[in-house]
């Protein structure tokens, strides 16, 4: 592999730290091999190899001739014009993304050229015509650029998503190390940033290593179809739908193509970052609701009060069921919200658990 | 004078241990301040946890409701907190009630025996507690594990002195 050339891993005048991914291989061609630079015009093309079993995923990158100016590299000569990038550690979709990135931008023919290349390596944005396979590769460059926009758009905002959630991952590992070393209390501050993270993102889980965090075009796609979808049965509904009943609602309404409960859970995660009217709510309990953005806890709260104090001494859960066409599912979450906030209390007693207003 | 309930005693949710802390606040301030007052009301000063569960306190059996035993604990344990109860053993079966602080009780036998000008005079407890010229004081029918407190109370301010005398404990005061 004739196109690299030693550097010393310290950033020129003019380039810039786009990305680093730790533990990636790279081959020579289909050779396995072992801080090699390579400057971004060199890349006419690359693409995505998917990972197998027992093999990592690997992004593949073709490139131009090596000029006869370039600095000396750990090869002289390669019978490859193609290396492949192999991601031990995984990161090869934020890799290639903002590999993508960057081939679409340009930047190094922005600015001046501290490097040096020969103008013969024809790296102007893509109108000029080429033959041979050259030039059927620039084509699918180009077809390439155009989808790329569009999603290049909607992952800015799940890039701002993954920094803030790549600080609360790092937060909750630094909490669970001390935890683990018994090295004194966390601090108040943690504890609270810690809390207000939770709070803001609503994540259980924290950022795998292969997705980032980044739902797939696929699972945005859903979360808008769900968003138009939903909104009339939830209307019905009183603006509340078990997860369950979306799934079936979802699934008898597309015939075909059904979705898997992975993928629709995926989907609905995404409904609030994508502000849509929607959302998705884990209660306590476990069970997870789609719930209209207009619904806020408090007409919940409300409306729950209301129904109990309607009846002016107390309101059994059994009968609650009776009187509002809700289904228990979604109502008895309703009470123990109220309870919690403090406007219900409970009794319980051989006579069966019940709720009144809190008038402590 | 018969006792006279308070309005959480004839809510329901009073006798069911509330989940939402700062409800369950309010209702173990409510439970602490009825089981003072019934105590003092018929000035009893010790309780069997056991006895407790079928007391009207805790059972209220018009309504049918009554404190679990665990909800008994809790409250006694709120009380302790608050000094006003003490565990006579370890098992935490039977319990002494402060509904008066025993320098409240010292306060109070005190002002008797100044307004009666019988300072420096001594006293057996016994007197203090069952005799005829203390009936109808707050402080007569006192158990007498509270009556040495509260003397030792004063004791300690100086104004009274514990003496053991050969049928018992006597006590002069300053």
């Amino acid at each position: 592999m004739d196109r690299f050339s030693w550097s010393n891993g310290l950033l020129e005048i003019d380039e810039t730290l786009v990305v680093q991914q730790r533990g990636v291989r790279l081959y020579d061609g289909d050779d396995k091999e072992c801080c090699l630079s390579i400057p971004l015009s060199q890349i006419i093309f690359f693409e995505e190899q998917a990972a197998g079993i027992g093999k990592s995923a690997k992004i593949v990158i073709h490139l131009h001739p090596s000029s006869p100016s370039k600095e000396p590299g750990p090869f002289q000569n390669s019978k490859y014009s193609y290396i492949k990038l192999s991601f031990k550690e995984h990161g090869q979709i934020e890799f290639y993304r903002r590999l993508t990135e960057e081939m679409t931008q340009k930047r190094w023919e922005t600015t001046p050229v501290s490097q040096p290349l020969s103008s013969g390596t024809g790296t102007q944005a893509g109108k000029t015509r080429a033959v041979g396979i050259v030039g059927i590769e620039r084509k699918i460059e180009e077809k390439r650029k155009e989808t790329d926009k569009n999603i290049s758009e909607a992952f800015e905002d799940l890039s701002k998503l993954m920094v803030k959630a790549k600080e609360m991952v790092e937060l909750s590992r630094s909490i669970a190390t001390k935890i683990k070393d018994k090295q004194g209390d966390i601090t108040e501050d943690e504890t609270i940033r810690f809390k207000s993270y939770l709070l803001s993102m609503g994540i259980a889980n924290p950022v795998t290593r292969e997705t980032h965090g980044s739902g797939t075009r696929y699972h945005m796609q859903l979360a808008k179809q769900l968003g138009d979808m939903l909104q009339a049965p939830l209307e019905e509904r009183g603006g509340m739908m078990a997860l369950t009943e979306v799934y079936c609602l979802v699934n008898r309404a597309r015939g075909m193509e059904l979705l898997s409960p992975e993928d629709l859970l995926n989907a609905c995660k995404m409904l609030e970052s994508m502000r849509l009217p929607l959302r998705l709510r884990v209660f306590d309990s476990g069970v997870m609701v789609v719930q209209l953005q207009s619904h806020s806890e408090e007409e919940m709260i409300a409306s729950a009060l209301d129904n109990v104090s309607d009846l002016n001494t107390n309101y059994s859960s059994s009968l609650s069921i009776l009187l509002s066409s809700l289904s228990f599912l979604n109502y008895f979450p309703r009470l123990l919200l109220a309870e919690k906030v403090g406007h219900l209390c409970r009794d319980d007693s051989v006579e069966g658990l019940r709720f009144y207003p809190n008038r402590f | 004078m018969s006792f006279e309930w308070p309005w959480q005693y004839h809510f329901p949710p009073f006798f069911t241990l509330q989940p939402n802390v700062d409800t369950r606040q309010k209702q173990l301030a409510a439970w602490c301040s009825l089981v003072l007052s019934y105590c003092r009301h018929h000035k009893l000063y010790t309780l069997d946890v056991m006895e407790a569960q079928e007391s009207p306190v805790f059972n209220n059996k018009k309504m049918e409701r009554k404190l679990s035993v665990e909800a008994i604990q809790v409250v006694f344990e709120e009380l302790r907190k608050k000094g006003n109860l003490e565990w006579l053993d370890k098992n935490k079966t039977r319990c002494l009630v402060m509904w008066r602080q025993p320098e409240e009780w010292g306060k109070l036998m005190y002002q008797w025996v100044s307004k009666n000008g019988m300072v420096n005079s001594v006293f057996t407890l016994y007197e203090l507690s069952n005799g005829d010229d203390t009936h109808g004081e707050e402080f007569h029918g006192l158990e007498e594990w509270m009556l040495l407190r509260s003397l030792q109370a004063l004791q300690t301010d100086g104004k009274a002195e514990i003496i053991t005398m050969d049928d018992g404990k006597g006590v002069k005061f300053f």
